[in-house]
């Protein structure tokens, strides 16, 4: 009876008006791990031998007791070797390797942004949106990027696996602005059809030269140098006399 | 003063305004134009890529000479050198560098027996900054020499060097760097013949603005989450590892050998009292040539843009503001563009900052309101959570700019929203609130009357708002409405319509 009531009040709640509007999701990915058939602590991870000389030589950096201080550059090393996504299984042999407790590793691979914990494509491409970036045109360049791979949405991967897009913040090229990274290289300076050139290279499996697409070297001014225009001066010059 | 006195008697003057001068008249000091730095004195001189970046162009350039006699001066005079030279912090704090590295030596630290840190803080990414990531690329010696001629001052044992990961490439230039001065001997054991002992690591982060605050760098160094410590203690207390350590930015710690070699008094002979030097300015947004430069402190902003940049997209009226130092200082207007000088203290008394000198600049084709409403998503994203008034109030913020973008609102929201940012900044354990809440009050400041104008264009076309953004169409007139959701409330008339 109870609930035949309940259902009554809800159903003229409904009528007048909704209950919530919040949306259930608040944060940008979803920071608890859900076993999957394609990520559970049963897939088997592990360095290859290359990675594990690397991951003895990044460890030795910090001092014996404090090997934890480790996990970023070895989370990041896994992430590598596993097709560019962190499992749950690398989160768990990183804590293994460094004998820390798993938790404290899923805190650190939760707070990181670089950390993806889901599949990602074989070209990551990620978009930088925020301000200096935007007032040179950076959504009309992510709007062509989803266009041109077949109208994804951020955050989605094409349906052949070969490209993720997303939306990053700052990316620190803010004077050649606007720009997108795949991988780990920054393209930029780009315009719609630069963008367009980039990605059509990498679906024909080339790797685009990487740096600015309007054809000047780095950050200088592309209407000619104001500055550094002579040779640089050598060692000793206009030094104090006892370090010339 | 009484010779600055005694000398105007020899200009010619009309004779009563020379009655009028007192003792207490000082002379009229020429008046000084600040800029046009010269290659000849500019200290990153591959910033641009141009030359090899490896030891062989960078010995080519004048790095690593006679680091060793620099070593052998000691601390105290390497420390002394820096506090002569003026120069201060180019992260973003302005706090000057000599009296920072010199709380490290505090009396009897010889006898601690804790190993001492230097922590290099490459981790840029505030919007707008692109000046580390020259020196990380061009000249990564200058960085790895600077470690050594920081850490030799505050009698460090190591060096880490935390850069952004999204930095791939630079990070590779400087592990090359560090590599090839391990293996000439330059730095590890017996540094530059000098013996003194000192290493260099480098460690890569992974994406969070963060951990550019010192003591969440130092957190996520230890590999935790980038969350900021409260202080006291301070880092040189007990800081990375437990032991004593100062963070400095990448510009701080690289110009450091050359002000060394080159003397105090050259580097302080640039820019004004207390500001003196030359900097890194990266400038983006609306201007024909961005580009990143290094140029004297001091030097007038439309000074910079003009000579550097080619100038604002549509010429100078065409402009519409500025942001001088990186998304966290509040917004300056036309007509303080034209005034403000680009060092800390000019830029402090526009009541906005200096910051990390990066220059944002917005034309007329600008739409202001979007543009800080996109700081706040920015913020929202970065904060770490720690802190209650910064993890709830970054969304706040970004709700309210997101509605005040269309002008879904009421006048009164305004406000509100300026409230709200009061109670943000300030009340959290590091800088990032304030950022937050800093680029919203310049807007208020500059340019509440364009909000104001959308707020009302909004409600001329889509009738009464109830704060919070929901219309009072939208609402159900069967149902009593509480009065302080603002549905009755007459429309406040803007204070610039009065």
């Amino acid at each position: 009876m109870l609930a035949a009531r309940l259902s009554r009040t809800l159903k003229a709640a409904r009528g007048a008006r909704r209950i919530s509007t919040t949306p259930a999701r608040r944060s940008d990915a979803l920071f608890v791990h859900r076993d999957t058939t394609y990520n559970n602590p049963k897939i088997a991870f592990e360095f290859s031998p290359d990675n594990l000389k690397r991951a003895e030589e990044i460890i030795a950096r910090y001092p014996p007791q404090y090997k934890k201080a480790a996990v970023i550059p070895l989370l990041d090393l896994g992430q590598r070797q596993n097709k560019g996504w962190t499992s749950i299984s690398v989160m768990n042999y990183v804590a293994k390797l460094l004998g820390m407790p798993p938790m404290r590793v899923y805190e650190v691979a939760t707070f990181y942004t670089m950390f993806n914990r889901e599949p990602i494509g074989e070209h990551f491409v990620q978009v930088c949106t925020t301000t200096p970036c935007m007032l040179r045109g950076a959504y009309d360049i992510l709007d062509t990027v989803c266009k041109d791979l077949g109208g994804i949405k951020p955050g989605e991967t094409t349906k052949d696996g070969k490209f993720t897009v997303i939306e990053v913040e700052c990316q620190g090229a803010c004077s050649n602005a606007p720009m997108l990274v795949v991988g780990d290289d920054f393209y930029e300076d780009l315009t719609p059809e630069t963008t367009k050139k980039v990605l059509d290279a990498f679906k024909k499996g080339e790797k685009p030269k990487p740096g600015p697409q309007s054809g000047r070297h780095t950050s200088e001014n592309s209407a000619g140098l104001t500055a550094l225009t002579s040779e640089p001066y050598g060692p000793g010059a206009f030094c104090t006399p006892e370090f010339s | 003063m009484f010779r600055a006195s005694s000398s105007t008697s020899h200009i010619a003057r009309p004779f009563r305004a020379k009655l009028r001068r007192s003792f207490a008249t000082v002379q009229d000091t020429p008046v000084r134009r600040y800029g046009g730095l010269k290659d000849q004195d500019r200290i990153f001189t591959n910033a641009y890529c141009r030359h090899d970046h490896g030891i062989k162009g960078a010995l080519s350039r004048g790095d690593w000479h006679k680091t060793k006699d620099i070593l052998l001066k000691g601390d105290s005079w390497i420390i002394q050198t820096i506090k002569d030279s003026g120069l201060r912090g180019r992260g973003g704090a302005g706090f000057p560098s000599g009296l920072k590295w010199s709380f490290m030596n505090k009396p009897n630290w010889e006898k601690d027996p804790r190993p001492r840190y230097l922590v290099v803080n490459a981790d840029e990414g505030e919007p707008g900054t692109c000046k580390d990531r020259e020196i990380l690329r061009g000249d990564p010696h200058k960085l790895v020499e600077g470690c050594l001629v920081a850490g030799r001052a505050m009698n460090a044992s190591a060096a880490y060097i935390y850069i952004r990961g999204e930095f791939y490439q630079e990070a590779s230039h400087v592990q090359q760097a560090i590599n090839e001065a391990y293996k000439q001997g330059l730095i590890g054991k017996n540094a530059c013949g000098s013996g003194y002992d000192f290493d260099v690591y480098l460690h890569r982060g992974a994406g969070a603005y963060i951990c550019g605050e010192e003591t969440a760098l130092i957190e996520s160094l230890e590999g935790k989450q980038g969350k900021p410590r409260l202080k006291p203690p301070f880092p040189a207390d007990v800081g990375l590892f437990g032991c004593p350590t100062t963070v400095a930015n990448v510009e701080t710690v690289a110009v450091a050998p050359t002000i060394c070699r080159r003397g105090a008094p050259w580097f302080a002979g640039f820019g004004r009292a207390r500001n003196q030097g030359t900097k890194l300015f990266c400038i983006s947004g609306h201007v024909n040539n961005p580009c990143v430069v290094e140029e004297e402190m001091s030097i007038p902003l439309k000074d910079l843009i003009e000579k550097h940049c080619g100038g604002v997209i549509g010429g100078w009226d065409n402009l519409l503001g500025i942001i001088p130092g990186g998304s966290s200082v509040p917004v300056l207007p036309i007509k303080q563009c034209g005034e403000v000088l680009m060092d800390y203290d000019s830029l402090k008394d526009a009541q906005s900052g200096l910051g990390t000198g990066a220059v944002i600049v917005m034309n007329k084709s600008t739409d202001i309101v979007a543009a800080i409403a996109r700081f706040a998503h920015f913020y929202k994203h970065e904060s770490c959570g720690q802190c209650t008034p910064c993890r709830e109030g970054t969304t706040w913020m970004m709700n309210m700019m997101d509605r005040f973008v269309e002008g879904r609102g009421h006048q009164r929201e305004i406000d509100m929203l300026l409230e709200l940012t009061k109670q943000i900044e300030g009340r959290t354990i590091c800088a990032l609130g304030d950022a937050a809440a800093w680029p919203i009050q310049g807007l208020m400041r500059h340019f509440r009357p364009e909000v104001e104008k959308r707020i009302a264009a909004f409600r001329a076309a889509n009738g009464p708002v109830l704060f919070g953004g929901r219309l009072k169409t939208e609402t159900d007139p069967t149902l009593a409405l509480p009065d302080n959701l603002g549905a009755n409330l007459p429309e406040v008339a803007p204070p610039s319509a009065q």
